[in-house]
């Protein structure tokens, strides 16, 4: 039955049917992501009302549940505004090119084995080049809004990035040494392997465990990254009122807040593929699939939140510490050490 | 014509218009965005080539670092442009034999290719070999006495740039996070009992 509709669909688009066929996949994952950056919104204001001992949205629907809609209509009804004295078009390209990445790197990312839009085998590379490009939308909203809060908002995001992409490019290359690929579903499949699997027990042979001081380098970094909250100096609300975003409303907006969600949900799920095993089910007796993707990332996605409701924000200059200071040595020193370890006899990754 | 072609013929033209618009634009944040994207249809046109490495790096060393320090840079300085277009026809003629000579170069490499086009077609790589696999191979085997003595060269450079730029140590006051980190509320606090006054 499938097969005959598979055919007769292929048979009605002909030689465009591979393009059809990318298309529909790029709509099966942007769909349900934009869908997951709403309730991600939802979620996040749940959460730490909970955590404030308050009861959150409630109003919009059974639980506030149609609370994201509702958001997502306002933003959509309301004017754009482009301030005088603005670059126009880059005011206007800026948006754009903070949501691009956030939602092309999720081109390679697999669901499950075999199961994504693409598997290339320099999957990681590309995932790191396209999230290197993320920082344009805010440097260049900060800098064509023409605005004294915008601009230090920008300026501050160039530095914090650029600074932490090095410690979690280290993070994410010793990562490759010991999974021997770039390729994201071989480092989910070499999970898989050692002796704690061999007893049915993967959950400690997922590369949390060996790479323990990588792996919170990864997570921090990627908080950082993702400008959220503790290292949210960028649009520190006290200082500077919103950052780079002050200027803009509307949809505009909207798509800087759906860039830093869809971030979030990006290094969530690169969190669980790269150190928690992806899909891999943590003991012997369940079977692997999606939903311990899914269940993972949402974890990692809860840590997000959880550290918002609970840290002061960073000052400026200890955010630069941390990330030159302690991230690049620690990450220096693991990557040697690990490369020792795999080169010695107890090598545990072969 | 293969649909690679008409892929080529956009990315080259989207290539020559950017990096025209590098030197014509007039606001040098425009100009270094120009530079952005003809770096990102360079990549491409690499991508297209099977180089996937350098492609994806040109991306990622390129477009994501070294213009964003650029950008840094450019956004903050306030830049005269009639006082650097002053020198304009006295630099004419240097500039021009520098161009022509790129030129010249340019037309050497390409030139003898063109007319030996049997035997300079780009190699097609076997399925199954990963472009960054090999590279990582080479570059650790048979070139691994230049690769590191480029990376010692890199490293003598980030040095130099340091001292170059240090100006002695800081005079202002400074507090160390380590320090910061470890006070407790009885260290800087002290909470006292007082009987409420009375109000006569």
């Amino acid at each position: 039955m499938m097969d005959m509709l598979q055919q007769l669909i292929q048979g009605f688009f002909g030689p465009a049917w591979p393009v059809v066929w990318n298309l529909l996949k790029i709509i099966a994952v942007v769909a349900p992501l934009l869908l997951g950056v709403a309730y991600l919104t939802y979620f996040e204001r749940k959460v730490i009302a909970y955590m404030h001992v308050r009861i959150g949205p409630n109003r919009v629907g059974p639980l506030g549940l149609i609370q994201p809609i509702a958001d997502g209509l306002k933003l959509l009804l309301k004017e754009i505004i482009v301030p005088s004295g603005s670059d126009r078009w880059v005011y206007l390209i800026a948006p754009g090119l903070a949501i691009a990445p956030a939602l092309a790197a999720w081109a390679v990312v697999p669901f499950a084995d075999g199961l994504g839009v693409a598997n290339i085998d320099a999957s990681l590379l590309y995932i790191m080049a396209i999230a290197s490009v993320g920082v344009y939308g805010i440097i260049l909203a900060g800098w064509a809004s023409n605005s004294k809060y915008a601009f230090l908002g920008a300026m501050r995001s160039a530095a914090q990035m650029v600074s932490y992409e090095i410690s979690m490019g280290f993070a994410l290359v010793t990562v490759l040494m010991v999974s021997n690929s770039l390729n994201l579903t071989e480092i989910v499949r070499a999970q898989d392997q050692g002796i704690f699997a061999g007893m049915g027990l993967s959950i400690l042979s997922w590369n949390w465990l060996p790479l323990l001081p990588m792996f919170i380098v990864y997570l921090v970094s990627g908080v950082a990254e993702t400008n959220r909250a503790p290292f949210d100096v960028v649009e520190g609300e006290s200082e500077i009122v919103a950052g780079h975003m002050v200027e803009y409303s509307g949809m505009a907006f909207a798509l800087f807040f759906l860039a830093e969600y869809a971030n979030m949900i990006l290094i969530a799920a690169l969190t669980s593929l790269l150190f928690l095993g992806g899909w891999l089910s943590p003991v012997g007796f369940l079977p692997d699939g999606f939903f311990w993707l899914a269940a993972k990332m949402s974890f990692v996605l809860f840590l997000f939140l959880w550290f918002r409701a609970t840290f002061p924000r960073y000052r400026f200059d200890q955010i630069m510490r941390l990330g030159w200071k302690v991230f690049i040595p620690v990450s220096l020193v693991w990557f040697t050490v690990v490369g020792v370890w795999m080169m010695s006899p107890l090598n545990i990754w072969k | 014509m293969e649909f690679k072609t008409y892929v080529f013929y956009f990315l080259s033209a989207v290539l020559v218009y950017a990096a025209l618009r590098v030197i014509t634009a007039r606001n040098p944040v425009h100009a270094a965005l120009h530079l952005v994207l003809s770096f990102f249809s360079a990549g491409g046109i690499w991508a297209l080539l099977q180089a996937e490495f350098l492609a994806i790096s040109i991306v990622l060393v390129y477009v994501g670092a070294v213009m964003v320090l650029f950008l840094f840079v450019v956004m903050m300085l306030d830049i005269n442009m009639d006082r650097i277009r002053e020198g304009f026809w006295n630099y004419l003629p240097l500039g021009a034999m520098v161009g022509l000579l790129m030129v010249l170069e340019m037309g050497a490499i390409i030139g003898t290719q063109y007319l030996g086009a049997s035997e300079a077609q780009v190699p097609q790589t076997p399925a199954g070999v990963s472009n960054v696999k090999e590279l990582g191979r080479l570059l650790f085997t048979e070139y691994v006495y230049p690769f590191e003595l480029a990376s010692v060269i890199l490293l003598v450079a980030l040095v130099a740039a340091i001292v170059l730029t240090h100006r002695g140590v800081k005079k202002s006051k400074y507090t160390d996070p380590a320090k910061q980190v470890f006070v407790k509320a009885a260290d800087r606090i002290r909470v006292l009992q007082m009987p409420a006054e009375k109000q006569d």
